[in-house]
């Protein structure tokens, strides 16, 4: 860490184990590594939680029940019912990204979610799956979704281009949205902690601005997963109910 | 733990399992967007706006840069689709605060109850729309 004093050296991708597979870089990174501890922290949260299978839940079962049903309130709060089949992909999503939002506030980690290509992945899968449940649920009638009823067909050549956009914009702005939050918010952290060091005993205040930023950053993490998890839940409300 | 504390009686348990129920049946649902409940819903819900009309502009130049590629009419659809893309992002926004859907789509989500909704997309093919005088009011 001796030549990392940029604040946007924390978002490096360092490669651990080299892989490559038919030409492409597939080797095993601090992301990926990053990834898998996600992964197990969760399942390892989830599985011991639920060992005993209180009937009256402890702590730690508590706090799994209390993720499991908040996310499922949210599919029955923005889908209804018909989303029950659906409670699989999106608490594994928010899990994740929970998961790996708080990975991240841990000093000297990796933000995984901080780099676009990962949240853009998990979004372009949400947007392929919700796009395939419409023509699987309606068919060609799927194509009404970009025709507001009520409609001149006059205004059709311009309506539906921009039904069309707004549409296609949905992967763009749930993956860049999670994205930017954790790449400005991480940013930020860095810039003022080298303001600590930079004004000596001045340093006291962006300290203490770190520590409340920090704070807020917990609640992003939060959020940002929150609010990935209500995006598919609307997206899926949108393709199970066209208009 | 649960020091000494008693199990909550199993006589009322009827009726939280009836009230569990009564949540479970498929109502109105789609409030997310519409009505914060919460301080969490209210806060997710502004970092939705923001990204939302810049994502709809990006998609919109693109996808002009896209055409303008396969035709050889360089500047041509980039501008007009700018504009689209423009217009997108401000629709995406305004659905969002007035909670009409989520994105594509005009469909009230508050007002609209979700019983119709399921008989109108499994019964008929083309239900007449409920919300024209509402969109013919938005415009």
């Amino acid at each position: 860490m001796a030549e990392a004093h940029s604040p946007l050296e924390q978002f490096r991708i360092r490669s651990l184990v080299d892989i490559e597979l038919g030409g492409i870089d597939a080797s095993f990174t601090n992301s990926s590594l990053m990834m898998v501890i996600a992964v197990v922290l969760t399942g390892t949260f989830l599985m011991v939680g639920m060992r005993h299978r209180a009937l009256v839940p402890g702590r730690w079962q508590s706090m799994a029940e209390l993720s499991y049903e908040f996310v499922a309130n949210l599919i029955r709060e923005t889908v209804g019912t018909e989303g029950r089949p659906y409670f699989p992909i999106i608490f594994t999503l928010f899990m994740f990204i929970f998961f790996g939002n708080m990975i991240g506030m841990l000093p000297y980690s990796f933000t995984f979610t901080s780099h676009i290509i990962v949240t853009f992945g998990m979004a372009i899968v949400v947007f392929v799956a919700v796009t395939v449940l419409g023509f699987v649920k309606h068919g060609l009638h799927f194509f009404s979704f970009f025709v507001p009823p009520g409609a001149p067909i006059g205004l059709w050549p311009l309506l539906i281009p921009i039904e069309i956009i707004s549409y296609l914009s949905r992967p763009i702005s749930l993956s860049v949205r999670l994205f930017a939050n954790m790449l400005a918010g991480h940013t930020l952290l860095k810039v003022f902690a080298g303001f600590v060091v930079a004004l000596g005993v001045g340093g006291v205040l962006p300290l203490a601005f770190i520590v409340a930023l920090t704070g807020l950053e917990m609640l992003i993490a939060f959020l940002q997963a929150y609010v990935f998890a209500i995006l598919t839940c609307l997206y899926i409300n949108d393709a199970l109910h066209l208009h | 733990m649960n020091e000494g504390r008693p199990p909550p009686p199993l006589e009322d348990l009827d009726s939280r399992l009836r009230a569990a129920k009564a949540r479970g049946k498929p109502r109105g649902g789609a409030k997310g967007g519409g009505q914060p409940g919460s301080a969490n819903q209210g806060l997710g819900f502004a970092l939705r706006i923001g990204v939302d009309l810049v994502a709809a502009l990006a998609v919109g130049v693109g996808l002009g840069l896209l055409i303008d590629e396969a035709l050889g009419t360089r500047p041509w659809f980039m501008v007009v689709f700018f504009f689209l893309g423009a217009v997108a992002g401000m629709l995406n926004v305004y659905r969002t605060v007035s909670g009409i859907g989520h994105g594509v789509g005009y469909k009230p989500a508050e007002r609209a109850p979700r019983e119709d909704e399921a008989e109108k997309t499994a019964g008929t093919e083309k239900a007449p729309p409920e919300g024209d005088d509402e969109s013919g009011g938005r415009k």
